[in-house]
């Protein structure tokens, strides 16, 4: 299963960016994908991008909500928000531990040897913060002359957005390295601090930053999959904890916000039976390896 | 071990029904955009460069 998974995001991330003809057209794909938003956090700018960065869609969309209603377009982002409530009503947060590029680049950085440090509860409620003020209050109200906002997201947070799209376009055209100025510096920052933290802590951004995760973790309670725990059988050997990349206590509860439901913890850590899934109420049970099982909870 | 999965009988609750609730309003709302035209928009935004969006500019 972890193989698996580890292929799945691989493939994800390799179809999400498969347009390799840009260093021949010096300019990223147009096609009719792109009408499409990924289910993970990947930069439309990239320059190999297939598909639309949903967060990217609704900020710009949110931003030119009033010059859109002037002109008669009632655009809200309601196809955007159905294709992530869709996702979320069905999965959850599946996609964060399955299908995102940027959180598959996390993982394989945390890998690197290092001192690992939890990050403080606290911190992953910032997520929220950023989804309300800077994917939706910000670009709507903070507008210019001409009644446009800013993506305020992408321009001054997102370090995959600087990763995908603004590194890689400073050296397929290298006139535009005239227009660099602080802002790009300011974010190369971001993205060294998420390096760096990312080596030292488990999936940083996704718990502390991502306003993808944060909308999709509305739906972990109530969506069609869910994970499940079985209080009669968990001895709080906190294994589920050591192995979950979003450092979740799981002995706590099931489908808590930050769950992506990568099932580390089913397949991997749990070695009494005590988690498993259900999918639409119906609960699918992963019986217990016999010589395991015989170890008695204390 | 090879692992089995077994998938007991279950009944149908509120619980069960409030997901399919929301993929209806969902789908509801991913029909609606579509007939408001914001697929276009949508990928009217992504072929572009947007060198706001990506700190340069």
């Amino acid at each position: 299963m972890p193989v698996l998974r580890r292929w799945i995001q691989i493939v994800s991330t390799a179809l999400s960016n498969a347009y390799w003809m840009f260093p021949h057209t010096k300019g990223i794909y147009q096609g009719t994908l792109k009408s499409i938003c990924a289910p993970g956090l990947n930069c439309y700018s990239c320059p190999a991008a297939t598909g639309s960065c949903p967060l990217g869609s609704l900020q710009s969309i949110i931003a030119g909500l009033r010059p859109a209603v002037k002109a008669g377009h009632y655009h809200f982002g309601a196809y955007i928000i159905g294709t992530l409530g869709l996702i979320g009503s069905l999965v959850g947060r599946m996609p964060c531990g399955w299908l995102c590029p940027f959180g598959l680049l996390q993982e394989l950085i945390h890998k690197i040897p290092s001192p690992k440090f939890e990050i403080p509860k606290i911190l992953t409620y910032m997520k929220y913060l950023f989804l309300i003020l800077f994917i939706f209050i910000l670009p709507a109200l903070v507008i210019d002359d001409y009644s446009y906002g800013m993506t305020w997201f992408c321009k001054f947070i997102c370090p995959a957005g600087t990763l995908e799209a603004g590194v890689p376009l400073i050296f397929l055209k290298p006139e535009l390295k005239e227009l660099i100025g602080v802002l790009f510096y300011f974010k190369l920052a971001i993205l060294f601090v998420f390096i760096v933290w990312m080596i030292l802590s488990r999936r940083p951004f996704c718990r502390v930053a991502c306003p993808l995760g944060a909308i999709y973790s509305f739906f972990n309670k109530h969506s069609v999959f869910r994970m499940i725990h079985d209080s009669e059988k968990c001895t709080h050997c906190r294994e589920c904890y050591n192995n979950c990349p979003m450092g979740i206590k799981f002995y706590k509860g099931p489908n808590q916000h930050d769950c992506i439901r990568c099932l580390k913890c089913l397949n991997e850590s749990c070695r009494f039976g005590a988690i498993s899934y259900e999918i639409a109420g119906m609960p699918v049970i992963k019986p217990v390896e016999p010589q395991k099982s015989a170890l008695t909870p204390p | 071990m090879k692992a089995e999965y077994i998938l007991p009988d279950s009944t149908i609750s509120p619980k069960r029904a409030f997901p399919l609730l929301l993929i209806i309003l969902f789908l509801v709302l991913i029909l609606l955009g579509i007939n408001l035209g914001e697929v276009s928009t949508v990928m009217e935004k992504a072929i572009k460069i947007c060198l706001d969006c990506i700190g340069i500019g």
